[in-house]
């Protein structure tokens, strides 16, 4: 794990772009055949949004992803409370990224808040992400 | 409160779905960690799934034709809301231990609340699913609680 935590410390942050193929190969793969992650017209002229809209589940796994990449090994995901508030879009890039909010030496369980943002700095996905680290060597 | 939840609508409170039992493949853990943009070797290769993998495993695998026409699965267990817009919902997910390829996991899904609260530009109703994972220990693996909000 790189940096070490302390509170108030941000974790790198990851960009996600957000393309057509990742959509289709992810929707898939849950077996989501939501129209709205794939069908520009329906999106558009039916439901009015401006494109094709990113999987709310998919900012939920960045979530998970920026902290667990932090992580490495030294511990694990132990819980998260999450929210989509704002739709992403195809072809938009999003950020996600935290802040450790709390660090308990003794029993290494860390919290960070997490978020994913778009280029407007709108915090799409907000959520709080709970870890367990592993003892030391 | 404006009383829009009829005793029937909220009789449904504590409805549970059947039982679903998966298997875990390598397969499709590597899929899921491709398709959700991971680099870490360790889901890459599918020794063990990433968090929220028990989404992918879990999703309702329905026929074409119960699909609605915008191809939404239709929840069972939900009955039919007073309102029907759907709104941001949350997750509150705790992961009790790591899911592996060749685990059998079983998850059942309950409805545990259903309550209204008036919202800015009118009322709001609000649902609660919970979905326990268990292995074939009966051990507890993911419990996920989702909050949905209709206007």
């Amino acid at each position: 794990m790189s940096p070490a935590p302390t509170v108030g410390m941000a974790i790198p942050e990851r960009q996600h772009h957000c393309d057509e193929v990742q959509q289709m190969l992810y929707n898939a793969s849950l077996w989501n055949g939501h129209r709205i992650h794939f069908d520009v017209p329906y999106a558009t002229e039916v439901e009015g949004y401006p494109g094709l809209v990113v999987a709310g589940p998919l900012m939920g796994d960045w979530l998970h992803q920026v902290v667990d990449e932090w992580l490495g090994d030294a511990g694990m995901i132990t819980g998260i409370e999450y929210s989509n508030r704002i739709a992403a879009y195809v072809g938009e890039t999003v950020t996600a990224g935290g802040t450790v909010t709390a660090y308990d030496e003794a029993t290494g369980e860390v919290t960070l808040e997490v978020f994913v943002k778009n280029a407007r700095e709108d915090v799409l996905t907000p959520g709080v992400i709970t870890v367990q680290l592993m003892p030391g060597p | 409160m404006s009383g829009l939840l009829s005793e029937d609508v909220l009789s449904h409170i504590g409805q549970q779905s059947e039982p679903r039992r998966e298997v875990v493949t390598r397969r499709d853990i590597r899929k899921y960690a491709i398709a959700t943009d991971n680099r870490q070797a360790k889901y890459l290769d599918g020794d063990v799934a990433p968090p929220l993998f028990h989404l992918h495993l879990f999703w309702d695998v329905v026929p074409l034709n119960e699909l609605s026409p915008d191809g939404v699965s239709i929840d069972s267990l939900l009955p039919r809301f007073p309102l029907e817009k759907a709104m941001a919902g949350g997750l509150d997910i705790t992961y009790h231990k790591p899911i592996k390829p060749g685990d059998w996991l079983t998850a059942t899904r309950t409805l545990t609340d259903i309550y209204e609260k008036a919202g800015r530009s009118g009322p709001l109703i609000f649902y609660e699913v919970v979905m326990e994972v268990r292995d074939d220990n009966n051990e507890l693996v993911v419990t996920e609680k989702t909050t949905r909000i209709l206007r």
